[in-house]
């Protein structure tokens, strides 16, 4: 049997430090979608026995940097990190999408300024605070983005759009850093 | 232009994707008589004026939603959930 090597989409391009932001790749794990079957209480009181995590209200997130728990859009939600217990499938819709999104992390004084050239929502923190998370677009590209830290971002983007997540903030992050 | 999902909140109008008339609530019975299902599949108003319409929060959080909005003043009165829309009653 060929052993198969996992290869991260951007991790070749990075990281990359420009100005007062930072990106970098991420390895979040298993990433998993789950959508109640019925009731949304059921799934996330079996979430909280397997993993610790609750399901969070839309816009937000819950958990930490080994197991996250992020609302994904209407009646869904993606785990970050662990394999899902089996346990999860009496109550909900269990989707692996390990392989189908890519995520990296910006950090830095300088992150809120690359971003408001990228997103068009408010990602400052008194209108975004840590735990907040949207589904929006990145220039053309459907991402996820949470902020992870008082300046800190998650992005998550398909896969098959990996180089082009890291040009487009490449070039934001080029252009905030020109106006220092 | 801006849409306020019920789910998201304020959002911009590119995140949204336009479908047509919110006829699609509207749905005849399979047995409706045959000009009923002519006007569902053919016929649309062209309205100066309010109209209702679904778009769909392709850029957000996947949502059909119905938008009540004026096209000659392009104020946006209501914003519903699609689903919303169905359960307490299209014509709504």
């Amino acid at each position: 049997m060929v052993e198969l090597k996992a290869l991260n989409p951007i991790e070749r391009k990075l990281p990359l430090s420009i100005g007062g932001a930072l990106l970098e790749a991420l390895d979040l794990g298993a990433l998993t979608s789950l959508s109640p079957l019925a009731d949304p209480a059921a799934l996330s009181e079996a979430l909280e026995a397997a993993h610790g995590v609750e399901l969070p209200k839309p816009g937000q997130s819950t958990g930490g940097d080994d197991v996250r728990c992020l609302w994904f859009g209407r009646a869904e939600f993606l785990l970050l990190g662990p394999v899902p217990s089996d346990a999860l499938a009496q109550n909900g819709f269990v989707v692996d999408l390990s392989d189908a999104w890519c995520a990296v992390s910006l950090s830095g004084a300088a992150s809120e300024n690359v971003l408001a050239r990228l997103i068009p929502l408010d990602l400052r923190s008194r209108a975004f605070p840590v735990g907040a998370t949207a589904r929006t677009q990145l220039q053309h590209m459907n991402v996820s983005i949470t902020r992870v830290g008082v300046d800190r971002f998650m992005i998550l983007a398909f896969r098959s759009m990996a180089a082009t997540l890291v040009h487009d903030l490449k070039n934001a992050m080029e252009g905030v850093a020109a106006r220092d | 232009m801006r849409i306020n999902c019920p789910i998201c909140g304020d959002r911009d109008r590119r995140e949204f994707y336009y479908q047509g008339a919110a006829v699609a609530l509207d749905r005849p019975a399979p047995d409706a008589a045959e000009t009923s299902w002519d006007d569902y599949v053919h016929l649309r108003d062209n309205p100066a004026g309010p109209t209702r319409e679904l778009w769909h929060h392709e850029g957000g959080c996947s949502a059909w939603v119905v938008v009540a909005r004026d096209t000659v003043s392009h104020e946006i009165f209501d914003v519903v959930l699609a689903v919303d829309a169905k359960t307490r009653g299209a014509t709504a």
